[in-house]
């Protein structure tokens, strides 16, 4: 007893060695922050990169203007701004800027088409040189295809923005599929984006307001179809466009396992691979998978904070997203003040992700993305379970799904029902409720038998975690 | 014409209610639980204003085509009375008898004293609706389900993942008695007198019956078409059409219409009234009266007498059980030699309080309105809920947790019942009301008997109420053992269903009389 007292208190006291070490010079590193952990940095301190085509300096933030901070419930709709919160959106304008944030993201969809006219509220009242406008042609609808309708569509941006040039305007989700209008039939990605913008001469009309400075910078957003990609790169190799940025999906879970999640995406690392060999710009939307990487179950939870304790969750997503030399900015829509005020501290200033880190956070992605079987040869070694639990019949299902491709992620996906089906009938056909992972206590009586080293209390439960989370879910919502 | 509508609507209505009460996926309830909330006794407990005035409105007009066409014991009893071997289809068989009113009024007031007086059970022993359902599931639902395996077995050969096999279980030996005899004491009148239970004992029947003499549409008897050959008598099944006098008594009516069909004269149809007036409006003293003789006879029904004897010899079976699987846990920790470990069933602990669902704000509001027709029992896909065994609240659902927990993203119960005793609660709410708590029983829990760690019941707490603390508060290194934060627990028995302590969890379930939000 008193043998490993003295064990611990010497442990601590190491510790505490180490971090008298350490805190100078994180604090030189981060700039001296304030107490409140979230620092108040002034904007100086803010990770500014470089766009090399128009020496533009834009903050590594960037403010995604879609999700707009909204009145609360039953409010009164302004005639104006509807149920969006004017007052709201220009504080937080005025902090970011204020606190170096210089680059904001709309689109003329975005906020029920209410956000470029909030967002050119809130800009109007500071001077036009201090901020980057980034809007987008989002002539989705097919009626809005032909030239005069998309040409209407980016007139009526620059009223609502209240401005005469925009800074970076991207052809909006070029990839996307859509349909015929005469036929209606199904269209691919690839067909709708030379529809949109290369067959009715858009993106030479485009060119042209570049020329006459009404645009300085022009690019794309990609989602979906890859081949729409590689042909507006294949243009920007012949000469035909010069694209100055792109806007591409980047986070550490899209890094490797974008195409896994989902057949139709292409892993980061390929896209961003793709731009960099090109010299051009990325923009970062998505890095956090639309929330996803804030919020993940308590054991990845504990993990990323063993690794640092004082790190939010959602920090360690926008650090790999910044921390490509070749990214200009990443994309957040903070709609509350704190989201603003902790993601300025994230990158006031930036600190890149190590190699190590990286290694780190593709082995969070595995985790989150349940990737990897768990390498059970069913030899029983571990059995019989003093509970009852059948471990290797457990794992065999669990892997079998993965094989399978029913091991559903998201509950937004299309496949999401049919997969959560296929998972938990299945689950209790191959192993009875009695055995099942649920009522594994952790005793941890079998994990030294396991010739394959499988920590096998650990896997049981993440396994139920990942149960509890498809039972609780079925997808009706989304 | 007013038969065939009437079947085709009694088909469908039948068929609708019995899918509710036998489907346990849950598809059911959206499509067809409309019609449990438009039968007359729950809409009346639910206080569902408008259903009743619907139903007292329609039969004003119509007469008691609510016993025919909605009633879904109405509509079994015209199918069992159908189902009666007969020599000659053509002819009816019944013939008139008069109403009898010593049995029918005091029936109907004893009801309406239990109902005020709060003894679910009788209540439930007569609600038609809720004698349905007690049937449905309790009788059918076990062939469905029984079905249903059997596809789910080809289809797990197949790898289709269309059907899934679920448990077939007695959830309460005594409610399947009620089933059965009610069955057979229903099918035996049918087959004698066709509509003789719904017009003498059953108590909805007997009131709209009050309703039904002033109805504006009624069976009318045209004397002088009339050539006495009694058809109309005999195809009457409600034995209610007195040919000699050409009287019809309309409170017993249920306009099924086999008289019009059946009379070769056309004296009998269906429409507004004649002058005449046969029937004098009922006299309810006389009807009070017999009420106060019968109801000293109300506490001796024949519903005692299962309890001394199941308890002694669930102590058998327990005592039995645990014999033998601690000689099978002893065997097993010497060796690892693969196979599953014995796993034997849990046994439900002695509850001082019994526990009822979320959204039923206390057992008071729960037994009084519940008439037990087994809806939420049958749908409950956590095997959580089945009849209640107690005396006063016999066929009343309760809650146990040996087979499954009170899931929280699971409020079917409170969607289906349509009583409102199971009122309807959000899913945010659910999880946030106390029905119960937990309670650590120390001489049961693996940690102190088997010397393993354990702290299952702290991991899977939805609402985190129990940590693990040291057994020993001075020493930090000693044993953890829950400890339970009374005040945070729901009551869900998540931490009693998988207790890996067995046959009794070591952390259980005491109810709340009333249920409170935290």
């Amino acid at each position: 007893m008193i043998d490993r007292n003295i064990s611990r208190r010497n442990f601590i006291k190491y510790l505490a060695g180490g971090s008298a070490a350490v805190v100078p010079v994180a604090a030189l590193l981060s700039g001296c922050k304030g107490g409140d952990g979230l620092g108040d940095a002034d904007g100086s301190q803010m990770t500014m990169r470089v766009n090399p085509n128009t020496g533009d300096t834009v903050s590594l933030l960037g403010y995604g203007m879609m999700r707009l901070p909204m009145l609360p419930d039953g409010s009164k709709e302004d005639p104006q701004t509807g149920l969006f919160d004017q007052e709201m959106i220009n504080r937080q304008v005025d902090y970011a800027l204020a606190h170096g944030v210089n680059y904001f993201d709309t689109s003329p969809v975005y906020c029920r088409g209410l956000s470029e006219r909030c967002t050119g509220i809130a800009l109007k009242r500071h001077p036009r040189d201090k901020y980057f406008i980034a809007t987008k042609l989002s002539n989705f609808d097919s009626r809005l295809w032909p030239l005069e309708e998309s040409q209407k569509m980016f007139e009526n941006s620059l009223k609502e923005l209240q401005t005469d040039y925009i800074d970076y305007l991207l052809l909006h989700s070029t990839g996307g599929g859509g349909r015929d209008p005469e036929t209606g039939e199904d269209l691919s990605g690839l067909e709708v984006c030379k529809r949109r913008f290369l067959n009715n001469g858009l993106a030479d009309w485009l060119v042209e307001q570049k020329e006459k400075g009404r645009i300085r910078n022009l690019g794309f957003s990609w989602h979906g179809d890859y081949r729409a990609f590689k042909l507006l790169l294949q243009l920007h190799d012949e000469g035909r466009y010069h694209w100055d940025f792109v806007q591409i999906e980047l986070n550490y879970l899209d890094w490797f396992y974008a195409n896994e999640i989902n057949g139709s995406n292409v892993d980061a690392v390929i896209l961003y691979g793709e731009l960099e060999k090109r010299g051009i710009p990325a923009v970062i939307m998505e890095p956090l998978l639309g929330g996803r990487l804030a919020k993940v179950n308590d054991n990845i939870a504990a993990e990323l904070k063993q690794r640092d304790p004082e790190a939010s969750i959602a920090s360690w997503a926008f650090r790999f997203a910044g921390t490509p030399e070749g990214v200009l900015t990443v994309l957040s829509g903070m709609t509350f003040m704190e989201h603003l005020q902790e993601n300025v501290a994230t990158y006031s200033p930036l600190r890149p992700i190590s190699h190590e880190d990286h290694e780190f956070l593709i082995h969070i992605a595995e985790l989150i993305y349940g990737e990897k079987e768990i390498p059970c040869t069913a030899c029983q070694y571990c059995m019989p379970c003093p509970y009852g639990i059948d471990i290797p019949s457990i794992f065999a299902h669990y892997n079998k799904c993965i094989r399978e491709g029913n091991l559903p992620q998201s509950s937004g996906s299309p496949t999401y029902r049919k997969q959560r089906r296929a998972f938990l009938v299945g689950y209790d056909r191959s192993v009875p409720r009695l055995r099942q992972a649920d009522h594994c206590i952790g005793c941890g009586q079998c994990a030294p038998h396991c010739p394959q080293q499988i920590e096998i209390p650990k896997e049981l439960q993440r396994i139920h975690d990942y149960v509890e989370q498809l039972k609780r879910d079925d997808g009706s919502e989304a | 014409m007013l038969r065939k509508i009437r079947i085709v609507l009694a088909t469908v209505t039948f068929l609708l209610v019995t899918w509710l009460f036998v489907d346990f996926t849950g598809t059911a309830y959206p499509i067809a639980g409309w019609l449990a909330k438009i039968q007359f006794l729950p809409a009346v407990l639910a206080l569902n204003v408008w259903v009743v005035l619907g139903l007292v409105l329609v039969t004003l007009i119509f007469g008691r085509i609510y016993c025919s066409v909605i009633c879904p014991l109405g509509i079994l009893q015209d199918l069992l009375a159908r189902l009666r071997p007969r020599k000659n289809k053509k002819v009816g068989r019944y013939s008139f008898s008069p109403e009898v009113r010593w049995l029918r009024y005091p029936v109907l007031v004893l009801f309406i004293v239990a109902l005020v007086a709060g003894v679910g059970s009788f209540v439930a022993l007569l609600a038609p609706y809720s004698s349905f359902g007690r049937i449905a599931t309790n009788l059918l639902q076990p062939v469905y389900e029984w079905c249903n395996n059997g596809f789910a077995a080809v289809a797990a050969k197949h790898d289709s993942y269309a059907f899934y096999h679920v448990d077939i279980w007695m959830r309460s030996l005594p409610t399947f008695i009620v089933a059965v005899v009610s069955l057979l004491v229903l099918a035996v009148l049918a087959w004698i007198g066709g509509r003789t239970y719904c017009n003498t004992l059953c108590p909805v029947g007997t009131f709209l019956s009050f309703l039904a003499r002033f109805s504006f549409l009624k069976i009318n008897f045209d004397a002088e078409k009339c050539k006495a050959c009694s058809a109309c008598s005999k195809a009457c099944k409600a034995s209610c059409i007195d040919y000699k006098n050409h009287t019809v008594d309309y409170s017993r009516c249920v306009v099924c219409g086999n008289c019009v069909d059946s009379c070769k004269f056309g004296a009998l149809k269906y429409s507004s009234p004649t002058p005449k007036r046969p029937t004098p409006a009922p006299s309810r003293e006389g009807g009070e009266k017999a009420g106060a003789q019968l109801s000293s006879d109300s506490e001796a029904l024949p519903l005692t007498g299962e309890r001394g004897e199941g308890l002694s010899r669930r102590s058998f079976l327990i005592g039995a059980a645990l014999a033998g699987t601690s000689a099978a846990m002893a065997q097993v920790k010497t060796k690892m030699d693969g196979g599953l470990a014995e796993i034997e069933d849990k046994v439900a602990p002695e509850r001082k309080t019994p526990l009822t669902p979320p959204g039923s704000l206390s057992a008071r509001h729960f037994q009084q309105h519940c008439t037990g027709c087994q809806l939420c029992v049958a749908q409950c896909p956590n095997q959580v809920l089945r009849p209640s065994t107690g005396l006063l609240t016999l066929m009343q659902p309760t809650m146990s947790y040996e087979r499954g927990y009170c899931r929280p993203e699971c409020h079917r119960c409170s969607e289906v019942c349509p009583t409102g005793a199971i009122r309807p609660i959000s899913l945010e709410e659910k999880t946030s009301t106390q029905i119960g708590h937990a309670v650590w029983v120390k001489k049961n829990c693996v940690v102190i008997t088997d010397e393993v760690e354990c702290g299952h019941c702290a991991r899977v707490c939805p609402t985190g109420a129990i940590q693990m603390v040291p057994l020993d508060a001075e020493d930090e290194w000693s044993p953890r053992v829950p400890a339970v934060n009374e005040a945070v627990c729901i009551g869900c028995g998540a931490c009693e269903n998988l207790c890996p302590a067995r046959p009794f969890s070591a952390i259980y379930v005491e109810g709340h009389e009333v249920h409170k939000l935290n």
